[in-house]
């Protein structure tokens, strides 16, 4: 008789335990605005990253078409898996004195791992992360970008 | 009759593999599993199928640099994996890093701890058939993601740690964000333990499974809240504390069932103990610099350095032996991972084949940190 009211006592626990689980499901299945985190498709036009999301590598461009970049390299020695590649050209400055600039700022998105070192080691503050992170193309060498646009300049007023 | 027939079936033990490609292992684990019936006579983990030669690249980086490899280890612990690089690096330099890169650094640990812990609870429930914890686990494990972000600027492989400090200063918001967090987490921490803790089928399934004595814990080298549940006392934050651990008050969970159960309940209480840990911090995080001045190449001096930490699967050890250039000579992780899993033959040897995946859930594996 004792076995009999434990085995039912056990089956009555057991559905309670259930009952509160369900409980707290239930909560939840008349309130789904807590349990739902991001719409993301559906919200693509309000949503806003955070600033400091690491999306890409960009080189932000005044409205002259003026860069921050002198060319220097230290982004291409920093990054640890060989993302960015600097090519310089050799122009002649109107005073007539050869001068070191940017050709290309070479930069591969494929690679990189978005660690941020070389946006920290960048001296003259040329290079930022952008927000953009929808990054699926349908073939890889467009990932390869130019980072300073076509025609860009060195910014007037940039330390070298 | 019956009986004569049985006598004339002939039975022969098999061998399946689980995995390398099966939701429950996690990731790329393959598992040979020698069974006889549904009895689990012997279980052979192959590794290696993601080996990703960290250990071996780092001897080809620059100091800085190799902090960002060691997220992809432990993908879910990240932060405390570079911590621990860090760390070892300040160590061979001699350098002090600020009061507040301490704090930021332990705030940071157990908000990862936390997130840790969210996902392997949810994901456990979702092993053992429980579909629903899986949405809710996530769905708290994005606060901190989100927090995470604002401050770091990336939710996964934060590479936040930096030889000497912390990669941003603490975004404006930090402060409030995680107070939010956690009065909504202890909130709904109470939750966790009605829809899983409590439910009896769980019970019946997880209580008494897999046993794991206090010696065989130690002996296999199994730390953190699975070695925990064991009794086996083994949290570096208490016994050896770095960063602030030393400054704050918290309990070290200590269980003597050690089964599947214990080492779920041991998890669940480490997760109140992070939020305290994290109440107590919050309101003083001093003033100072976030990044200590460091030279510009960084070179460590000859020798060989040790650092370990509590991740949120147990000690990771990092080894650097250097040779004075700017890259080591050699770099070793003791992962935590990688010891925990070998005591799985032992913990599930003799019992049913559903159970593995039971007692796998409670190991708590991250494959990148076993093959690294
Ligand atoms: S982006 Fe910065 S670090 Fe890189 S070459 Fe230009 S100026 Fe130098
Ligand atoms: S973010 Fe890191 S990996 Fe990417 S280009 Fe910069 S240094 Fe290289």
């Amino acid at each position: 008789m004792k076995a009999l009211i434990q085995y039912i006592s056990t089956i009555l626990q057991g559905l309670l335990t259930l009952v509160k689980g369900m409980a707290v499901t239930g909560h939840y299945f008349f309130r789904p605005k807590l349990i739902t985190t991001q719409q993301y498709p559906e919200n693509r036009q309000t949503l806003k990253m955070f600033d400091r999301f690491r999306g890409e590598v960009i080189m932000p461009h005044d409205e002259n078409n003026h860069h921050k970049c002198t060319g220097c390299g230290i982004c291409e020695m920093n990054c640890p898996n060989g993302s960015i590649e600097i090519i310089t050209k050799m122009i002649e400055t109107p005073e007539g004195k050869k001068k070191k600039v940017i050709d290309k700022h070479i930069y591969h998105l494929g690679m990189c791992t978005l660690c941020n070192l070389c946006v920290k080691a960048c001296p003259t503050g040329a290079i930022v992360m952008g927000q953009k992170f929808e990054h699926a193309v349908w073939d890889r060498t467009q990932l390869t970008k130019v980072l300073n646009q076509p025609g860009s300049e060195l910014m007037k007023d940039v330390k070298e | 009759m019956s009986n004569n027939l049985q006598d004339k079936i002939e039975t022969q033990e098999y061998i399946v593999n689980m995995g390398p490609q099966h939701p429950s292992t996690h990731g790329v684990l393959r598992l040979m599993v020698n069974l006889e019936g549904e009895i689990v006579k012997n279980v052979d983990p192959v590794v290696g199928y993601i080996h990703s030669g960290i250990e071996k690249m780092t001897e080809s980086l620059a100091y800085p640099q190799i902090i960002h490899l060691t997220d992809r280890m432990d993908y879910l612990s990240a932060h405390m994996n570079n911590e621990a690089v860090a760390l070892c690096i300040e160590n061979a330099l001699q350098v002090e890093v600020s009061d507040r890169v301490k704090v930021i650094r332990t705030l940071m640990a157990e908000l990862q701890r936390l997130a840790s812990h969210q996902l392997w609870w949810c994901v456990m429930g979702m092993d053992m058939g429980a579909l629903t914890t899986f949405f809710y686990g996530l769905r708290d494990r994005e606060m901190i993601l989100d927090i995470f972000e604002e401050t770091c600027g990336a939710r996964l492989t934060l590479n936040y740690s930096t030889p000497g400090g912390v990669m941003f200063d603490l975004h404006p918001n930090f402060q409030k964000r995680v107070k939010e967090f956690t009065k909504y987490f202890r909130k709904v921490l109470p939750e966790y333990n009605q829809l899983l803790t409590g439910n009896v089928i769980f019970k019946e399934r997880t209580v008494g499974l897999g046993p794991l004595s206090k010696e065989d814990a130690i002996a296999y080298g199994v730390t953190g809240p699975t070695g925990r549940a064991s009794g086996f006392a083994c949290d570096v934050r208490k016994h050896n504390p770095y960063s602030a651990y030393d400054r704050v008050q918290f309990n070290e969970i200590l269980r003597t069932d050690g089964d599947t159960f214990g080492r779920y309940q041991a998890r669940i209480d480490e997760m109140y103990e992070s939020l305290n840990i994290i109440d107590q911090l919050i309101d003083n995080i001093p003033e100072g610099d976030y990044q200590a001045k460091m030279k510009g190449v960084i070179k460590l001096p000859e020798g060989e350095f040790y650092q370990r930490v509590e991740t949120a699967r147990g000690e990771l050890g990092v080894y650097i032996l250097s040779d004075g250039k700017k890259n080591p000579y050699r770099v070793k992780f003791r992962s935590p991972v990688f010891s925990n899993l070998w005591v799985l033959n032992h913990l599930i040897k003799g019992q049913k084949i559903a159970d593995l995946v039971a007692v796998m859930s409670t190991l708590d594996l991250v494959i990148p940190d076993i093959d690294r």
